[in-house]
């Protein structure tokens, strides 16, 4: 039983930084509907960050959040150099951009940072805690409590700030929101600030139990779109919910079935979505007008 | 019509831009400096650059320059073949240096045969040396000796039952199919045997289904990167007690800085490279230890890795087969490098022969404990 | 001209203008390599270009063939019959997967083939018995040289090799022209404008899009099966993600609507990384830089732009 119950903490830990990066992808697509293959580097900038300025000194408390600043940055670098320019391009087209943006990304941190491998101290320690029998690094808790945190934050401001509902807008129909007054290229902005915001946080928080290196992002942004498409594109809840089971899924696999094919899992998951029910478990049914 | 002409000039004329040869000797190289193996790579291609700057700064060998001629294969075997060509007819080496992954070496092994250019590997697998090829040497320890190493220690704490715990990547898996290999020989039994992704970030379902395992004694965990530092740490929130080995794949300060305290009580094998300050002073390898680490500190700011020790020693070689030989024909070279004798380098001392193009035995491998941070030796 | 035909003279043209500028095995080399792109991006160009349809995992099938030419001469398969059964592999598969995902469409096909194709990759690395698992595996097989020794052309193995490539991928290019304009091809671009109106001029468009994706399989799995053999040695990273998006790059780096833009595609992004190794450190930032502003700049590819400033010259 207690076997169990590790293997869901084991899961539950995994799948909140999924969580968090399909949170991201998913704020991005419902704003400019992109999907945003260089999701994952968010996370790695903020981690990399982090730990630089850690490693230098700055305390976790400073560190965290300015990691969190660069990662926004980074975000509106995104759309603003790569994004916009393309306008209504192609569907191929934004999936190299983003892709491509991906891999610059990813060579600006091999300069900026190093290739090494980086961690630093968790919040609470290091010492695990007992429970039930099983057993869970107190920084676990950061993540999951952090991956809540921010989607509540995120419902709320959408919901019911000015800035949100003009995200809101302007991502159920940009030439309407733009008639009303809204101002689009702001809320363009500030959602990719956000989904970035989102993903560098995800990294300050795992670092101390996943590490971070210059090169993480690519499974990270694969996981976190098999997250999405498993919760239903496009609906928030639904990222949260699909990133929490994917983590599971593969802890289930890991410990019940075969420990080498736990990867695949998250892989096996997307056909059988994609085959049997596209908008998954929490998204609309779409019709395509014709 | 034109255009696809044109676009195919002007790739041309690209290709065409080749740079000239100008240096006395020249050495190759191809790395991983970037990519998933840059944790080999970039401590390699490093070590080279240093070492050589050194050398010629010192006049070279016999009077003539060095130069390196260095591409990143990013692990890519394809890659990897193409600047092998490339390393043959327009650089015009007269010996290589890498292949920092198996892939990469065994993509070019073939092509520095044909040409007849000595290729000293630095990448784990046994297949590179087993069967001996004429031109192929190679410097790190096999997976098989680390294996064999880890086992006998198992044996000497009275145990015999062991978990395999290992990364899906090449280097845990090629370590985990020797060491079932070899565990009858070496008188221990695997009873259970569970993997993780490179990538992963928890391994407690893993580690829990081995600790549950009837009668196991004792973990071993062959991998590198980030994965071994990931399961020492799940392997110490479990609260787990048995003894636990890594590979010599950690062999890295920044092992210890990842696992934390978890580290404590980790065994493994090593080059002495890990103990400068605790070597006897008549101890072989204690001068080429104490100035490879000390150079690598001056030159780039922080201590070298295993890895980079594997480049020294293979760049070492190469340059006192060409002084033992007093020529740098790519076949001195082979016969040079085929003659070493009792070269004593940062990760064991080397003696090569017709039939063995590694040189080293299981004597190069010391067995070292970690505790409270530090590394130390097992008597 | 009859568009076959004129596909035909520029590819042999290219082919033989390689041959005679390049000075040593290297060029040679490198040229093979460009051959071989030029095969697999055209089978995108078919999915992507006529079809219109985004493929992330066709890296799938060109490591099928890889795999299928290191693999079955174990068991005693010959090299040639091995390249015919990866290419039926692949296409089967394509056959079998296509009809479930190619009822999507957009974001939704991407994903689903990024998925098939992470799926054949981790088959490949997990099942080393078989494969030889990540550190891959040696391929044995013929040296084209031979070949043409036994007709009395004597050359080195590379050059060999950049003419069997260069042979194969006209061969891929004429093809993938005349199916363009053949009928069938006009369906397939039907589908590519609207799946609603082709289907309502009689397109059984399912089957369309099916055919089309086991089309560009087979090309993909006869430029695995060649690379494998050029290289003598083949690793699961072939199958991986990335080499899925440079496929489809070349392919949209040249312009995705025509096969020339593989051609082109493939030559500018195998031969950039030759010419980078100058600049190494930079060599990721370069590329990325590249697929980002050439996307932004020229969206439906060089060959179209530099056609489109061609003709706007011209008519000055």
């Amino acid at each position: 039983m207690s076997e169990l119950l590790q293997f869901v903490l084991s899961g539950v830990t995994v799948g909140a930084i999924y969580a968090a990066v399909a949170l991201g992808f998913t704020l991005i697509y419902n704003a400019s509907g992109v999907a945003n293959f260089a999701q994952g580097e968010f996370v790695v900038v903020g981690g990399m960050t982090a730990a630089a300025l850690i490693t230098a000194g700055v305390p976790v408390y400073i560190a965290g959040p300015l990691a969190v600043i660069a990662g926004m940055i980074v975000g509106i670098g995104l759309y603003k150099l790569a994004i916009k320019p393309a306008g209504k391009a192609p569907l191929v087209s934004l999936v190299i951009i983003t892709i491509g943006s991906s891999i610059f990304l990813r060579g600006v941190m091999q300069i900026v940072f190093d290739k090494q491998i980086h961690r630093y101290e968790g919040f609470s320690g290091d010492e695990a805690l007992r429970f039930l029998g099983a057993t869970i690094l107190p920084q676990s808790l950061w993540i999951i409590g952090g991956s809540i945190f921010v989607f509540a934050l995120l419902a709320w401001f959408v919901g019911h700030t000015k800035a949100g509902r003009g995200i809101r807008a302007t991502a159920s129909n940009r030439l309407a929101a733009v008639l009303v007054g809204i101002n689009t290229g702001r809320s363009m902005n500030l959602s990719f600030a956000l989904s970035a915001a989102v993903g560098a946080l995800a990294g300050v928080l795992a670092t101390p139990v996943t590490f971070t290196t210059y090169d993480a992002g690519v499974l990270m942004a694969l996981k976190g779109f098999s997250a999405t498409m498993l919760g239903g594109v496009g609906n928030p809840f639904g990222a949260l919910v699909g990133g929490f089971a994917i983590g599971l899924i593969e802890a289930m696999t890991a410990g019940y079935i075969s420990s080498d094919y736990k990867d695949a899992a998250a892989f096996i998951v997307i056909l059988a979505v994609l085959f049997v029910m596209p908008q998954g478990l929490f998204g609309r049914r779409t019709t395509e007008r014709v | 019509m034109s255009l696809a002409k044109l676009g195919a000039c002007a790739s041309a004329l690209a290709l065409l831009v080749a740079t000239p040869a100008l240096a006395e000797i020249k050495i190759g190289a191809s790395l991983a400096v970037t990519g998933p193996a840059s944790f080999l790579g970039d401590p390699e291609a490093k070590t080279l650059e240093m070492l050589v700057k050194q050398l010629n700064a010192t006049g070279g060998i016999n009077g003539e320059e060095v130069e390196l001629v260095l591409y990143d294969d990013g692990a890519d075997p394809n890659k990897a073949r193409t600047f092998a060509t490339r390393l043959i007819e327009e650089d015009e080496v007269v010996a290589v240096i890498g292949g920092s992954s198996t892939g990469a070496t065994m993509a070019m092994a073939p092509l520095f045969t044909d040409a007849e250019i000595p290729f000293v590997s630095l990448a784990g697998a046994v297949v590179i040396i087993d069967p001996v090829k004429e031109y192929v040497f190679k410097t790190p320890h096999t997976d098989r000796m680390a294996c064999l190493k880890i086992f006998e220690d198992i044996k000497k704490r009275g145990m015999s039952k062991i978990g395999l715990i290992s990364g899906t990547g090449g280097f845990g898996k090629s370590m985990r199919a020797q060491c079932l290999d070899v565990a009858g020989e070496a008188g221990v039994e695997i009873v259970a045997d569970e993997t993780y992704g490179p990538g992963d970030a928890d391994v407690t379902p893993q580690l829990t289904n081995i600790a549950n395992t009837a009668g196991v004694e004792a973990i071993v965990n062959p991998g590198f990167g980030q994965g071994p530092a990931v399961v020492t740490r799940n392997y110490a929130q479990l609260g787990l007690k048995m003894p636990f080995y890594q590979s010599h794949g950690v062999a890295s300060d920044s092992f210890i800085h990842l696992a934390g305290d978890a580290a404590n009580g980790v065994r493994l094998p090593a080059t002495p490279m890990l103990i400068p300050g605790k070597l006897a002073d008549d101890d072989v390898q204690k001068a080429a230890v104490t100035s490879y680490i000390a150079d690598y500190k001056a030159t780039y700011g922080e201590a070298p890795s295993t890895f980079g020790g594997y480049a020294y020693d293979a760049f070492n070689m190469v340059v006192n087969a060409i002084k033992a030989k007093g020529s740098s024909e790519p076949q001195a070279i082979r016969d040079g490098l085929e003659e070493t004798s009792g070269y004593a380098g940062v990760t064991g001392v080397y003696t090569m022969s017709a039939t063995d193009h590694l040189g080293l035995d299981l004597t190069a491998f010391r067995m070292l404990e970690i505790q409270e941070g530090t590394w130390v030796p097992v008597e | 001209m009859n568009p076959t035909l004129k596909a035909f003279l520029i590819t042999a043209a290219l082919v033989v203008a390689g041959a005679l500028i390049f000075p040593s095995s290297y060029y040679f080399r490198v040229g093979s390599l460009i051959w071989i792109n030029t095969l697999s991006v055209t089978g995108i160009v078919v999915l992507l270009g006529y079809v219109g349809l985004v493929s992330l995992g066709h890296a799938g099938f060109f490591a099928i063939g890889a795999y299928a030419v290191a693999i079955l001469p174990a068991y005693g398969v010959p090299s040639g019959a091995a390249f015919l059964i990866g290419a039926a592999v692949a296409g089967g598969l394509a056959l079998m997967v296509g009809r479930p995902i190619l009822k999507l469409s957009g974001y939704y096909l991407a994903i689903a083939t990024l998925g098939l194709g992470m799926l054949i990759w981790m088959v490949l690395t997990k099942e080393s018995w078989l494969t030889g698992g990540p550190d891959g595996m040696v391929v044995s097989g013929f040296n084209p040289r031979h070949w043409f020794a036994a007709v009395g052309i004597k050359m080195k193995t590379t050059e060999a090799w950049y003419w069997l490539s260069g042979i194969f991928a006209t061969i891929g290019v004429v093809l993938a022209v005349n199916l363009g304009n053949s009928p069938w091809g006009r369906a397939l671009r039907a589908v590519h404008d609207s799946d609603v109106a082709a289907s309502s001029l009689g397109v059984d468009v399912a089957r369309a899009k099916v055919v089309a994706f086991a089309i560009s399989a087979v090309y993909a799995s006869v430029a695995g099966s060649l690379l494998s053999l050029a290289n003598g040695y083949i690793t699961p990273d072939t199958a991986g993600f990335m080499h899925s998006v440079e496929m489809v790059t070349m392919a949209v780096l040249g312009g995705a609507g025509t096969v020339y833009g593989a051609i082109v595609g493939s030559m500018i992004l195998t031969a950039l990384p030759q010419v980078l190794t100058v600049v190494a450190e930079y060599e990721h930032l370069v590329l990325g830089a590249v697929m980002v502003a050439t996307m932004v700049a020229m969206r439906n590819g060089l060959v179209p732009a530099l056609a489109a400033l061609a003709h706007r010259w011209r008519s000055e």
